[in-house]
This record gives C-alpha cells, sequence and structure tokens, in this order.
C-alpha cells in the first residue's frame, strides 16, 4: 500500500477501534480527501466524526483542543505545514502547555498532521519544513514518517497518545510505497535503516529516500558504508540511537528538510559534540535549507534541495576520494522539482 | 421629447456607451490572458501553482475604473484579474509565471505573488487572509499622511472565516480608514462549498455593517449595470466623506480551484450550477448588450481581440526569451540593505 492510503488506513482503524477519534480539517471531505489521505472516511464515519471545517486555522485548533481536553482524540489536517502558522498561539500556549501549566489535571490528545513539500514552483510561503519550530516546545511530540509502514504505525500511536502530536507528511512520500526495514518502530525511536561502519546519516523524511541512494552508490563505488538513522521522531529525540552509532562510525552527517539556522541538524550535532565519549576522525556534516526563502523560480530552486548526488558529494569530501561528476549526475533526478515523471503539477 | 433632455439622454447614452466598451474590453483582455495561460500551463514551463481568475473578471475591472493607479489593492492567491486590472505589467506577470528574471517578482514569487507599484498593485498573498491586515496597514498609512488614496482589499469567501478579518475589519472601523473590502464570493474554497464551513443565512454584510462599517453592499456579478452603479456610490462615498466599505459581489469560478482544467466531473459541484453560471457571463451578457447597442460592434471586436491576442504573443515570447535568474540572484534581497532593496 502506498504511504497516503496507510495514513487514511491508520485514522480508518483508530475510528473503527476508538469512537472518541475524531478527524476534521480543511478537505478532509472533498473528492480529494487531502491527496487520498482521509478519502471518503466521512462515508464511513459520519459527519459527526469526519467533517471538513471553515478556513480557521487558529479557531479549529483551539477547538480541537477543547475538545481533546473533554476527552475527544483529535485529528486534524492542513494541507501544507505554512497555512497552520495561523494557529501557532493556540498549539504553543494551549495544547502544549496545558498538562503541565494545570498540574497534571487535563491532557491534550491531539495529532496535528501538517504537510511539507518541495517542488513545483511552492514557493516561500508553500515549502517550508518546520518540524525545529513545534520541537523547540516544551510539551510537543514531533513526528516525521519517512516508510509507508511507519506513517501507518507511528499515526496510530500518535492517536492514542495522550499528549499533543505533531505529524508531518512529504507531500512527495505520499505516493511512495517503500516498506519499512527490519525492527519495530515506536514514537521516540529512531529507525537504523541501513548498517555501516565509517559514517552515520542522520536524516528525515524525503531525505532519507535520498540518503539510501547516495548510500548504495557510495558502498558500490567507493566502499563507503554509511550506517542510516532515519529520524521518524523529531521529538522525542532518539539520542541512544543516534550516539550509539556515532560511537561506531565516528563520523556524523547530518541532514533535514528544515532551515539551517537554529536548526534540527545543528541540534544533533551539538548533541554528538558534547558527548563525552565521542571523538569524531572527520568534522560533522550538516546539510539543511539555505538561510533564504525558498524562491518559486524552477531557474533558482535547482540547488535549492539536497538529493542522493549532493549528499554523495558532502561524503566523498569527507573521505577525500575522488568526485565522478557524470556519475553523480546520474543519482540527480530528470528534473529537481518533481518526484518522477508522472507529475505534472500543479501541487 | 423636449430637446434638451433629449440631448442630455443622448449624451448618457454615448457615456454609458463608452463605460460599458471600456469594461468589455478590460475584462475581454483577462479573459483571453487567462485562456492563453491554461492552454499553456500543460507544456510545462510554467512551474507554479496558478489559479486562474476566468468567470471572475468584472469586479476588480470595475474597480480598477472607478479608481486610480494612486489607489491602492492588495489580493489573494487568485489575483491575476486584479493585478491586471489595476493595470499591472502583462509581460512581466507573464515572465512571473515562468520563473524568469523579468517577472514582477523576479522570478522569486510565482503566480500567487504578484506585484506592480507603478500601478498601486500593492502585492498578493498564497496564505488566505493575509492581505488583508495589510491592505489596512496601507489604508492607516494613507491617512497618517492625509493623501487621500483608497486602499482596495480583495478576499474570497473563506478568508472571511479567518480571525484577522475581523480583526481587520474592527481597526478600519475604529479609525475610519479610506478602505474597500471587497469579497468575491464564487461559493467554494478549493472543493468546499459555503454550507459546509458557514450556517446557512449568513449575510456577512450585515455582520461587517454591525462591526461599524457604514458603506455596505450585497451584490452580484450577474447584473453589471447594477454592480457598476452600486460600486461607482460605494466608492464615491468613500472618497467623499472617508471611512470603510465593504462588499459581497457574487460570482463564479469556472475552472478548477488550482491549474489548467475543467473540474465539474469530479463531483463536489455539478454541471446544472456550472451552466446556470455560464448563461449569466458578464463578459457574454455585455457583450450580447454591446452588440444590440453600438454600431459596428463586431468589427470593433474582431480588431480588440486581435490587438489582445498579439499582446498576448508578445508577452509569452519576452517570457519565453528572458533569462533564468542568476544563481546569485537567489541568495540576495533576504535583508533590505547594501542596494539590494530595489
Ligand atoms: C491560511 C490558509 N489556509 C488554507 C489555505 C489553502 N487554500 C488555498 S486557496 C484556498 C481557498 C480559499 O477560498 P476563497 O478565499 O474563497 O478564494 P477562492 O479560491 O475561492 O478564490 C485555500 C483553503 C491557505 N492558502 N492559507
Ligand atoms: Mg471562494
Amino acid at each position: 500500500m502506498k504511504f497516503c492510503e496507510l495514513v487514511r488506513k491508520a485514522i480508518e482503524d483508530e475510528m473503527d477501534k476508538d469512537e472518541t477519534v475524531i478527524c476534521y480539517g480543511l478537505g478532509v471531505t472533498d473528492p480529494k480527501g487531502v491527496f487520498g489521505t482521509t478519502k471518503d472516511l466521512h462515508k464511513k464515519f459520519g459527519n459527526k466524526r469526519v467533517f471538513d471545517m471553515p478556513t480557521s486555522e487558529n479557531g479549529m485548533t483551539g477547538i480541537g483542543v477543547g475538545a481533546a481536553i473533554m476527552g475527544l482524540k483529535v485529528i486534524m489536517t492542513h494541507q501544507r505545514v505554512d497555512f497552520f502558522l495561523l494557529a501557532m498561539d493556540q498549539v504553543v500556549n494551549s495544547a502544549a502547555k496545558m498538562h503541565y501549566m494545570y498540574g497534571n489535571q487535563l491532557n491534550c490528545p491531539i495529532v496535528i498532521r501538517l504537510i511539507i513539500g518541495r517542488g513545483w514552483g511552492q514557493g516561500p510561503t508553500h515549502s517550508q519544513s518546520l518540524q525545529a519550530w513545534f520541537a523547540h516546545i516544551p510539551g510537543l511530540k514531533v513526528v516525521m514518517p519517512t516508510f509507508a509502514e511507519d506513517a501507518y504505525t507511528l499515526l496510530r500511536e500518535a492517536i492514542q497518545d495522550p499528549n499533543p502530536v505533531i505529524y508531518l507528511e512529504h507531500r512527495w512520500l505520499h505516493e511512495t510505497n517503500e516498506s519499512s526495514v527490519k525492527g519495530n518502530i515506536s514514537i521516540g525511536k529512531a529507525r537504523i535503516c541501513r548498517e555501516g561502519k565509517h559514517c552515520t546519516i542522520v536524516s528525515n523524511s524525503y531525505l532519507t529516500l535520498e540518503s539510501i541512494k547516495a548510500a548504495s552508490y557510495l558502498s558500490e563505488r567507493h566502499g563507503i558504508e554509511c550506517e542510516i538513522i532515519d529520524l521518524a521522531t523529531v521529538k522525542p529525540i532518539d539520542e541512544k540511537t543516534i550516539l550509539e552509532s556515532v560511537k561506531k562510525t565516528r563520523r556524523i552527517c547530518v541532514l533535514d528538510t528544515g532551515f539551517e539556522i537554529c536548526g534540527l541538524a545543528s541540534e544533533i550535532i551539538s548533541m554528538v559534540c558534547i558527548n563525552n565519549e565521542i571523538e569524531l576522525i572527520d568534522k560533522p556534516i550538516k546539510g539543511s535549507m539555505k538561510d533564504i526563502p525558498e524562491p518559486t523560480s524552477y531557474g533558482l530552486t535547482k540547488n535549492t534541495y539536497l538529493d542522493a548526488a549532493d549528499i554523495s558529494r558532502k561524503l566523498l569530501k569527507m573521505f577525500k576520494e575522488t568526485i565522478v561528476e557524470n556519475e553523480l549526475m546520474k543519482l540527480k533526478p530528470t528534473r529537481h522539482d518533481i518526484p518522477g515523471d508522472s507529475f505534472k503539477g500543479p501541487f | 421629447m423636449d430637446e434638451q433632455i433629449g440631448t442630455k439622454w443622448m449624451k448618457m447614452k454615448k457615456e454609458s456607451e463608452k463605460e460599458k466598451k471600456v469594461i468589455y474590453k478590460t475584462m475581454k483582455r483577462i479573459r483571453m490572458i487567462e485562456e492563453a495561460i491554461a492552454e499553456k500551463y500543460p507544456e510545462g514551463k510554467m512551474r507554479c501553482p496558478t489559479h486562474l481568475s476566468i468567470g471572475q473578471e468584472l469586479t476588480p475591472t470595475i474597480i480598477s475604473m472607478l479608481t486610480s493607479k494612486r489607489d491602492k489593492a492588495v489580493s489573494t492567491h487568485r489575483c491575476h484579474a486584479h493585478y491586471l486590472a489595476k493595470g499591472g505589467s502583462l509581460k512581466r506577470m507573464i515572465a512571473e509565471l515562468h520563473g524568469k528574471t523579468n517577472g514582477c517578482c523576479k522570478g522569486k514569487g510565482g503566480s500567487m505573488h504578484l506585484i506592480d507599484m507603478k500601478v498601486g498593485f500593492m502585492g498578493s498573498s498564497a496564505i488566505v487572509g493575509n492581505s488583508i491586515p495589510v491592505g489596512t496597514g496601507i489604508a492607516l498609512a494613507e491617512k497618517i499622511r492625509k493623501t487621500n488614496n483608497i486602499s482596495i482589499v480583495y478576499l474570497g469567501d473563506a478568508a472571511t472565516e479567518e480571525g484577522v478579518f475581523y480583526e481587520s475589519i474592527n481597526f478600519a472601523a475604529l479609525k475610519k480608514l479610506d478602505i474597500l473590502y471587497v469579497c468575491e464570493n464564487n461559493l467554494y474554497s478549493v472543493y468546499t462549498p459555503l454550507k459546509e464551513r458557514q450556517p446557512p443565512n449568513r449575510n456577512i454584510v450585515e455582520t461587517v455593517k454591525s462591526m461599524g462599517v457604514e458603506y455596505t453592499k450585497n451584490l452580484t456579478e450577474r447584473k453589471t449595470e447594477d454592480l457598476y452603479k452600486e460600486l461607482k456610490l460605494v466608492l464615491g462615498k468613500i472618497k467623499k466623506n472617508g471611512g470603510p466599505g465593504f462588499v459581497e459581489v457574487e460570482t463564479y469560478r469556472w475552472r478548477e480551484h488550482c491549474g489548467p482544467n475543467y473540474d465539474n466531473h469530479i463531483g463536489y459541484r455539478n454541471e446544472s450550477e456550472f451552466m446556470e453560471y455560464q448563461k449569466t457571463d458578464p463578459l457574454n451578457m455585455l457583450e450580447q448588450m454591446l452588440t444590440k447597442e453600438v454600431v459596428e460592434f463586431e468589427i470593433w471586436k474582431e480588431e480588440l481581440e486581435k490587438r489582445i491576442s498579439d499582446e498576448i504573443s508578445r508577452a509569452f515570447e519576452y517570457a519565453e526569451q528572458s533569462p533564468w535568474p542568476e544563481e546569485t540572484e537567489g541568495i540576495k534581497g533576504i535583508y533590505a540593505d547594501n542596494g539590494s532593496y530595489k
């Protein structure tokens, strides 16, 4: 099953099992059903539990918080993280704080699904990956699955979590059906999706797929074995898995879909660097979005997004290997702004 | 008929004929431009989300006729008609859609972010409701500077569901700002009809009125002459007496929410509703009116179409020939300093 279908199935299965679960958001009941992730759920569960909403992000988040503290489990969806910015007050000052601030008397089981993405001229206000914003706030959990099966497992768990969970889905993953590798996944647990002894790559969301491509190339052509940790939960962060891996490899490359300043990559690198038991052989590599609003133009976004070629190049430099440009070119997508040729925009 | 009244009547008729021709010309131009974009979009050269204004040309056309370039306007994701009616540069808009360096935002904004400050078009936002307070702030600045210019804020029906709408209206009423909020109600937000978003019989005009906005009106694009008269009245009052105004205009989007195609088949709205609005297409109705009223209208129309389609071809050529922005451009302009603010 595809990622988008498994997101839908997670919601469906939880709604089946638990009648306190409700689900709403712009476009949830429309014919497209938020890229297929909520398609026809209202037909099965009725419009009391599954409904579209007014274009009122802040109010509807607060309303979700109110319903959640009354014992409903709320799943709210937004088609872009950027639209959710109107609701920062409610998520930061209400949802995240309530349990602590009111002395553990109430809790807020709300899952906020936010879609992030890249490409097709999404431009400055439709393309941001703001996981670091949410991770910055005490009281929030932040999940961003890469593999379709993990999307399912983690969403089900998020719905049952008694705390607010921000669940970030990359638009370019919706149509994928990458199955996860061995081992159980749960919130708070990072996934080692490739083992290796030379360098640890910590990456998230769509970038993990690019890392896997890069790692195969590096292994085949240069004998460099990367260990890839997919950071499916950004918060609470799985320090143990990351540190243990770096203790072994003594090299780290962190890749994040978000902006570089005060971002997730910086956070992880500092975590590694201040650890007394780790002595790195090489300087850490940081790969995130430059401190620039994302331009819209196809011409300006060519080097905006990291891909397998960029990742390989960074690692080859680290290992002082010869860079064979025409081999790297083969790792690039035909067009940098679409996940595949079937994609014709506009989304 | 008494002779004096007769000539006056003749004069009025001439006047209104002239105005109708101007309206027709502007609308037709916007329609043809949008259709050209729709036709070429599948070629994949305009690689950004694009919301067409086809079906919604009349209101901005009239408003721009009744205001001047000194008056300001801000808009939404669906901004092409607002921008073009205000006199925004066509070739720079098409270049922007192509992501080229000669685009009105140097390719950094795309279809949803158009700007042409020369004609008072102060920008449009891809975030619903985002430009409402900005347009209100523009009106505040004009008031502080005592310019007498009006600020026009275009918004869709969904934007009235955002808190910031009410916050802005309240402030405009409080400060008696010279501003006209134009809510283009096309019945949908993406695929969601009004009835799933607002209770039945919501009258946004009454709501806004009760918040202290004096000049308000419910209007429809299905009656061109009334729309013209009423907008003239409201704008006249704002110009003369000051203070905010709000109009809600019934309109209809023909194509899909975002993209070049028709989408009646996907099931969120029905074909008969669509056909109903096709019948009262303001452009078509105006054309019929002018055919009856104006001598040799057909000839005039043919010439007009020819002129517009030449202009469109030139704009697309300009866009295609315009270079991609230099890569260094991408990192410029994050802050306004060292001359990058231009
Ligand atoms: C804050 C915010 N929420 C949601 C969206 C997604 N969105 C883009 S356009 C749109 C529809 C807005 O409808 P309306 O204001 O009626 O304008 P129309 O598209 O009908 O012209 C929505 C919901 C957004 N851009 N910004
Ligand atoms: Mg609308």
